[in-house]
């Protein structure tokens, strides 16, 4: 018997290496000066599902919410060794805070079907609110354990795992389904050369398209005759719309979004008075001197 | 609209019935934003054997104390406080509700805002109250939560307002708040609340528990010494740490060094970590986003020690040495020496 595992990923701007042109002047972020990657916890989350593949036998299933282009970080996962790839894309979904996002994903969930695991990463890198694995897991009305390390052991019934707490660990049990945040505790493994090989020509339905437009080549009777070739050889990347998912539009996207935006300030660094210390002997000397006068230092 | 505002929550984080420094900050700032809407300040105490936190809660501010107390609530997991806490607020309705940024809130909070269809602010670093006036939806929203909090990499600073169900929920760090002293003469009303928890709220186990207390008292330290990844090496973190010996400080850290591996996230200053105030915090290798700033800026003084002349550090430092830590460190261990 085999598991079902599904592991929920984010394609994010790589807020971690920010560069000068990051931010347009008036004070908007400038997403294409930042480079597209795979969220960090998401990759540890993917690792530990192909942990528990390798260990229990499991069926990998990747799914991402985000526009076409996101149908990179899914490739990704194919190259590391996920067996199946869902992109959720409509533009229904743009401008979801937390809750609505995880709505969404809980409706493509119910689509892929029976599940024995959720992995998400704990967060994301470029909101950092770990808000979205919680939410989905009670959209499911399923249990959730955070901040997991390792799983120590898996069943039919249950898994036991290993989680981080304020100064400590937890070992949880809980039965199945469940869904489990994952934290920086693995070494996720590289892109495999071969599966390279395999899935380099895997595609969404709009990628397909788009290769047809490329070639001047619009039959849409084609088009399905090709997406069932690729559905054949286990490279097509399931696209699904709001429809799809059956998700009620007025609970997706900005729309189904309790958190509203009121203003956004871009970061102006006030200018202190710095005094300006040389980094010799008699600078640093005076430096510590004034210090200890002030009583800044006892 | 006359319909009456509900009173400000906060959730009470205890460990062995020994609260959480930040919910008694939390329940500071919950007093003030409770005494500009004309409500009431309360607390929300799940556990067991946790009554003796009660009167703590009172001296801080609380005018009430929701006391849920079960076996089944200790240790903390999260459905059952998770069952116990919506219960509470479909009956009570409160307007705004907050918890402390910890693991706990940050698994909590979540799970309570997604059932209740709330809206929910991560890691806000600032609170207020204001009027909202959503232009796109034509809607007019008067006396809401502003929930302030960097984003997007700290580049930008957001102020977000819930819009749907109450409670307005937001989670914040330890130490963004400030703890205002106790008045042991206030008192305050007791309502004892019976858990309503079924088999099913109780489905996750704990079969083991392993905890220590932190080792490290960042927020009670007067002076800190920071390493951030301009200090190179775990091997270089010496040098932090004997900087941090000589002074008679606390050792810190920004996220990048964190996260490289050179020292334990316990130490670590900024959003993602603790907020500090100390008499002198001198940040050495460290750039200065601006989450790391803001668990800083408020140090009485700052020194930024920095190869890079053009590093965020130095618009908050007070004195700015660019040079080499191996240079600098040294120096001023020397002549701290020389003079006490």
């Amino acid at each position: 018997m085999s598991y079902t595992v599904i592991v929920f990923v984010k394609q994010v701007p790589d807020t971690q290496n920010i560069t000068g042109d990051a931010m347009k002047p008036d004070g908007t972020v400038n997403r294409s000066a930042l480079p597209a990657i795979f969220n960090p916890e998401d990759l540890n989350a993917l690792e530990l599902a192909l942990q528990l593949k390798d260990r229990y036998g499991a069926k990998v299933v990747v799914g991402t919410m985000g526009p076409p282009n996101a149908a990179e970080v899914l490739r990704s996962s194919l190259y590391r060794g996920a067996d199946e790839c869902v992109l959720l894309t409509d533009r229904s979904f743009a401008g979801a805070d937390t809750l609505a996002t995880s709505y969404a994903l809980s409706c493509c969930a119910n689509k892929i079907g029976k599940f024995d695991l959720i992995l998400c990463g704990r967060q994301a890198i470029d909101g950092d609110t770990a808000q979205v694995g919680p939410q989905l897991a009670e959209k499911l009305k399923i249990p959730q354990i955070c901040y997991i390390e390792e799983v120590i052991k898996l069943d039919k019934k249950k898994v036991v795992a290993k989680r981080a707490i304020e100064g400590g660990y937890e070992i949880l049990e809980s039965p199945l389904p469940a869904l489990m945040t994952v934290i920086d505790s693995n070494v996720p493994r590289p892109q495999a050369a071969r599966k390279i090989m395999k899935y380099k020509n895997a595609r969404t339905r709009s990628e397909l398209a788009k290769d047809h437009a490329n070639a001047n080549y619009t039959d849409a009777e084609q088009l399905a005759v090709e997406e069932d070739a690729l559905k054949q050889k286990g490279l097509l990347i399931y696209e699904w719309s709001a429809e799809d998912v059956k998700a009620d539009k007025g609970r997706t996207g900005l729309a189904g979004s309790p958190t509203k935006v009121k203003n956004i300030m871009s970061v102006v660094l006030t200018a202190t008075d710095t005094k300006k210390i040389e980094p010799s002997e008699e600078g640093i000397k005076n430096l510590v001197h004034e210090l200890i006068d002030d009583h800044t230092l006892g | 609209m006359s319909e009456k505002i509900g009173n400000v929550w906060i959730f009470i984080e205890q460990e062995g019935g020994a609260i959480a420094d930040v919910s008694l900050e939390l329940v500071c700032k919950g007093r003030e934003l409770a005494k500009r809407l004309g409500v009431k300040t309360e607390a929300v105490l799940l556990g067991d054997n946790v009554g003796k936190c009660v009167d703590t809660l009172y001296h801080y501010g609380c005018d009430t104390v929701f006391l849920a107390e079960d076996k089944r609530l200790e240790p903390f997991t999260v459905l059952p406080y998770a069952k116990v806490l919506i219960d509470l607020i479909k009956e009570h309705k409160p307007n705004i509700l907050l918890f402390g940024a910890t693991l706990k809130g940050r698994e909590l909070g979540p799970r309570v805002a997604s059932e209740k269809l709330a809206g929910l602010t991560a890691d806000c670093t600032d609170l207020q109250i204001d009027d909202f006036d959503d232009k796109v939806n034509k809607q007019f929203y008067k006396n809401k939560l502003m929930q302030i909090r960097p984003a997007f990499g700290g580049n930008i600073i957001a102020t977000i307002v819930n819009t749907w169900d109450d409670p307005q929920m937001v989670t914040v760090r330890e130490g963004v708040m400030k703890m205002d002293e106790p008045d042991k003469t206030r008192k305050g009303t007791l309502v004892k609340v019976t858990p309503k928890l079924s088999n099913d709220d109780v489905i996750v186990k704990v079969i083991e528990r392993v905890r220590e207390e932190k080792e490290v008292n960042l927020k009670g330290a007067q002076v800190i010494v920071a390493g951030g990844y301009g200090v190179g090496s775990k091997e270089n973190f010496k040098l932090i740490y004997a900087l941090a010996e000589a002074l008679g400080g606390e050792v810190g850290a920004s996220r990048a060094a964190v996260d490289a591996g050179w020292i334990d996230h316990d130490h670590q200053v900024g959003q993602t970590g603790v907020t500090v105030r100390p008499k002198l915090y001198i940040a050495c290798g460290i750039s200065g986003s601006i989450q790391h700033r803001a668990g800083m800026d408020d140090s009485k003084k700052i020194i930024a020690i920095n190869t890079d002349p053009d590093a965020p550090i130095f618009s908050v430092a007070h004195y700015g040495i660019v040079g080499e830590l191996n240079d600098v460190i040294p120096k001023m261990i020397k002549a701290y020496k020389a003079k006490v």
